[in-house]
């Protein structure tokens, strides 16, 4: 699965894109962003608090609590600021 | 006729509104966005505003926008031009133009389509002030403006 970052997320995680490979047990983006914080001090800072992040699904816009399975990319940022 | 153009370029106003002066249009409404110089509480201005942009996402983003904009207000054109990368006070970051057949659908969807990209499409602002770099907050207000558009 291709996970990507953009903005302060993207910069606080350190890259904009990695290949990862969850357990089986990861089945929403939330779960995703539990095991990704595990990873290290620099996911672990970006991910902690959660009402900052957004997240897309194959480049669909979903709450976080959405599935996972099946996907081959999920994003995740901060809320958009367009226009 | 809907167009959708994510680029780096400087945004051509004129041309994009010939664009959209298609058969069937008796009237075209536009929205141009530009960079604020919006001095902070030190009186240092924004130098360099830079958009950061989620390829494929975005484009995919703005069309839907576009497409439901068309269906909605039976628009007989729907353009969006937005510029990414490093841009200065004064210059177009964004232009929204639609074409119906009156007045009233063109104004309208002018206004759904901007108050929309500002909350559904995967944009990101950085703005530089002197020498200092920080990421744009998202506003509520922005919430609240795309909003009253759900039907």
């Amino acid at each position: 699965m291709r996970v990507l970052y953009f903005a302060w997320v993207r910069e606080a995680v350190g890259t904009g894109e990695e290949v990862v490979d969850p357990p089986a047990g990861v089945g929403t983006v939330d779960a995703l962003i539990d095991w990704l914080a595990d990873r290290g001090d620099a996911y672990a800072h970006a991910f902690a608090d959660r009402t900052r992040l957004r997240a897309a699904v194959d480049q669909a816009f979903v709450p976080l609590g959405t599935s996972i399975a099946g996907a081959t990319e999920v994003a995740i940022f901060p809320p958009v600021t367009g226009g | 006729m809907i167009r959708i153009v994510v680029s780096p370029d400087p945004i051509d106003v004129a041309g994009e509104l010939d664009r959209v002066e298609v058969a069937g249009a008796g009237a075209v409404a536009s929205f141009t966005g530009l960079v604020r110089a919006d001095a902070d509480a030190g009186g240092r201005g924004v130098g360099v505003l830079e958009l950061e942009h989620y390829p494929g996402a975005t484009e995919a983003a703005l069309t839907a926008l576009a497409q439901e904009a068309t269906r909605r207000w039976q628009l007989a054109a729907a353009t969006v031009v937005h510029r990414v990368g490093p841009m200065h006070p004064g210059e177009r970051i964004v232009l929204v133009a639609t074409a119906a057949a009156h007045r009233a659908a063109a104004l309208d969807a002018c206004a759904y389509l901007i108050d929309r990209l500002k909350t559904d499409a995967p944009f990101w602002k950085r703005e530089t002030r002197g020498g200092t770099s920080s990421w744009v907050e998202a506003k509520d207000s922005d919430d609240t403006a795309a909003a009253r558009w759900r039907d």
